[in-house]
């Protein structure tokens, strides 16, 4: 999972017939004076100028530059059509990239459980609940670099993890980054620890505007706490878990910060977006990179697009 | 006459059933959540520890053992003259105040001018914003460094303000919520009153922006001060650094010297929690708003 910023939102989609159809402006009662005519644009000219140079020429670029062989430094760049896009699906250790995604939409999944979990048993009373709120939350909020070192510390031989099982008797002598088949798991092991608090306090926020009455009800009609969860919590947050679901797709396909600062993105830990980097910068590759770029695009669009689909756009009553 | 009967003792039989399973089901409870609290303040408390020992105990020393002395700050006053962490602190409240104060300006007013004017395109303008959100910003930063180079920005500290400012459009969103629950009879009053467009924006709408102010602020600010990504692409010069980049940079000169690397994760955690510990609930509230709207 990324942070909020990078994710695609819940908000209604837009209709491309909307943009065609000029909108018929409320006839003026007095002509508008050229001055009046320009007030709005005014007021929205460094929002658009910003849009459009750092979101629409970037994506406009990138797909120019994924048809060609550009080096990212020489002035010349040869189209060369789909060939990028066929090198990208073809070379084996380029796809490897989705695979390592696998383990960290896992770790989504665990996480969104996790959350479910505890934003249930929080929102009815409990001892220490301000504490016990802040202490799950907080991690959201660390530095990811941070993060990073502090699990680099935890996973060390002879380090945290490896403390806290010989206290408990066992010595499993892992190499927890260093061994290929472990690094994926530890690593999503961290982005668990490290976003579980965001979904956690947005799924707090949604069940706490559950009307008190329902609760109430159910308590009358004796219902289990599953039972409660199953048929008055669930259903009410339903848009909120459809939001996060979408956030944990395109991040676990966009992780970049925790591997790439914990192990470089070295061997079986390298996820798709360092891969993009390091061809971009490292190698010089910009046309295959951006083709990588592309293509990660497209799977997020198509991701957002068959959510709406299958979630209507009704939104949680707050 | 029976269903009643029978009714009031499935109701009984649940109720006891129910009395005998609370105790249980309340010990797991807190053992959950007892448990989660371990897990989060474990790895933390283990670099807190570490900040605080010596190279000598470090050597010999188990990791979960306390420091000898809890007042060695030693490491910190390495992490932060060596590790010029100073010059990071500076640089990150530089990129903070600008793009912070740029977001909050540009987003009130593009907010201002789509729910309080109706023009040409301005459905093609909303769309325009709309579909930004999709495109998620790590896929384009490829293309984006190319326009940042472009403009003569790579390796400045505006380079981060601009993206930063440039990339918000969820602040867009919260203030135009707002707006909408401005009424426009005060803007209207106000117009009678002689009132122009931007001093109805200046008076009338901003002050009354305050509690979205204080969301995009939050968000922005957790956004900022954590971000790596955007200033180890677009700043790699150290003086330039900010706390993610600069703390990343401890890896290589201090090497396995855990103790000074744990300082200086500390000094960049601190400040946070500081602000979580006073904030608290602005910060649920803004995550909340930020991300339902």
């Amino acid at each position: 999972m990324t942070d909020l910023k990078s994710g695609p939102r819940a908000e209604p989609a837009p209709v491309p017939a909307a943009a065609a159809r000029t909108p018929a402006a409320a006839p003026p009662a007095r002509r508008v004076s050229w001055a009046d005519r320009l007030t709005p644009w005014a007021y929205l000219a460094a929002a658009l100028v910003l849009l459009v140079a750092f979101t629409y020429v970037p994506v406009a670029n990138m797909i120019s530059y994924s048809f060609t062989d550009w080096d990212g430094v020489s002035p010349d760049r040869d189209f060369v059509g789909v060939d990028n896009y066929v090198e990208l699906f073809t070379r084996p250790d380029l796809f490897h990239v989705f695979f390592v995604s696998l383990f960290y939409l896992a770790a989504a999944a665990v996480q969104i459980v996790v959350a479910l979990y505890f934003a249930t048993i929080l929102t009815f009373r409990t001892r220490f609940r301000n504490l016990f709120k802040g202490l799950l939350f907080f991690p959201y909020l660390i530095n990811g670099v941070a993060v990073a070192f502090v699990f680099l510390y935890f996973f060390k031989e002879g380090g945290t993890l490896d403390s806290v099982l010989a206290l408990l008797g066992a010595h499993p002598g892992q190499l927890w980054l260093g061994d290929p088949d472990l690094v994926n798991v530890s690593l999503s092991g961290v982005s668990v620890w490290r976003f579980l608090g965001l979904n956690f306090v947005l799924f707090l926020g949604a069940m706490q505007s559950i009307p008190a009455e329902l609760h109430e009800a159910a308590e009358l009609d004796g219902a289990t706490r599953w039972q409660v969860f199953r048929s008055i919590i669930a259903p009410s947050i339903r848009p909120i878990i459809g939001l996060s679901v979408i956030l944990a797709i395109s991040g676990s396909l966009s992780v970049f910060e925790i591997p790439f600062v914990m192990t470089r993105g070295f061997g079986e830990s390298k996820t798709f977006v360092i891969q993009t980097v390091k061809l971009a910068f490292d190698f010089n590759k910009m046309g295959l990179a951006s083709a990588m770029a592309v293509v990660l695009l497209a799977i997020i669009l198509l991701i957002t697009w068959v959510q709406r689909r299958l979630v209507p756009d009704e939104r949680a009553d707050r | 006459m029976t269903a009643p009967t029978t009714a009031r003792a499935a109701f009984d039989r649940r109720e006891r059933r129910a009395a005998l399973l609370r105790p249980v089901a309340v010990t797991l409870k807190y053992l959950s959540l007892v448990a989660a609290s371990i897990v989060v303040l474990l790895p933390l408390l283990t670099i807190f520890l570490t900040s605080l020992k010596t190279e000598q105990e470090m050597a010999a020393g188990d990791t979960l053992s306390p420091p000898r002395n809890w007042f060695n700050l030693s490491n910190y006053a390495t992490a932060f003259t060596k590790g010029e962490m100073l010059a990071a602190f500076g640089n990150t409240a530089f990129i903070l105040l600008f793009s912070i104060t740029g977001t909050v300006v540009i987003g009130s007013m593009a907010a201002y001018a789509i729910e309080r004017f109706t023009f040409r395109f301005k459905k093609l303008v909303v769309a325009a914003f709309l579909v930004a959100t999709l495109v998620p910003a790590v896929t384009t930063q490829v293309a984006t460094f190319k326009v940042v180079d472009a403009l003569g920005l790579f390796d400045t500290r505006w380079a981060p303000i601009l993206l930063y400012m440039g990339t918000d459009i969820v602040a867009i969103y919260i203030f135009q919520q707002f707006i909408r629950g401005i009424p426009v009879s005060l803007d209207e009053a106000a117009r009678i009153d002689g009132a122009g467009s931007f001093k109805i924006y200046r008076t009338v709408i901003f002050p009354l922006l305050k509690p979205a102010v204080a969301t995009v602020v939050i968000i922005k600010g957790i956004t900022v001060y954590n971000d790596f990504y955007i200033p180890f692409l677009y700043n790699p010069s150290p003086e330039l650094g900010t706390i993610s980049t600069s703390l990343f940079r401890f890896k290589g000169p201090f090497g396995a010297h855990w103790e000074t690397i744990s300082a200086g994760a500390v000094l960049v955690i601190v400040p946070t929690l500081v602000l979580f510990l006073v904030l608290q609930r602005f910060i649920y509230n803004g995550f909340t708003t930020g991300a339902a709207k």
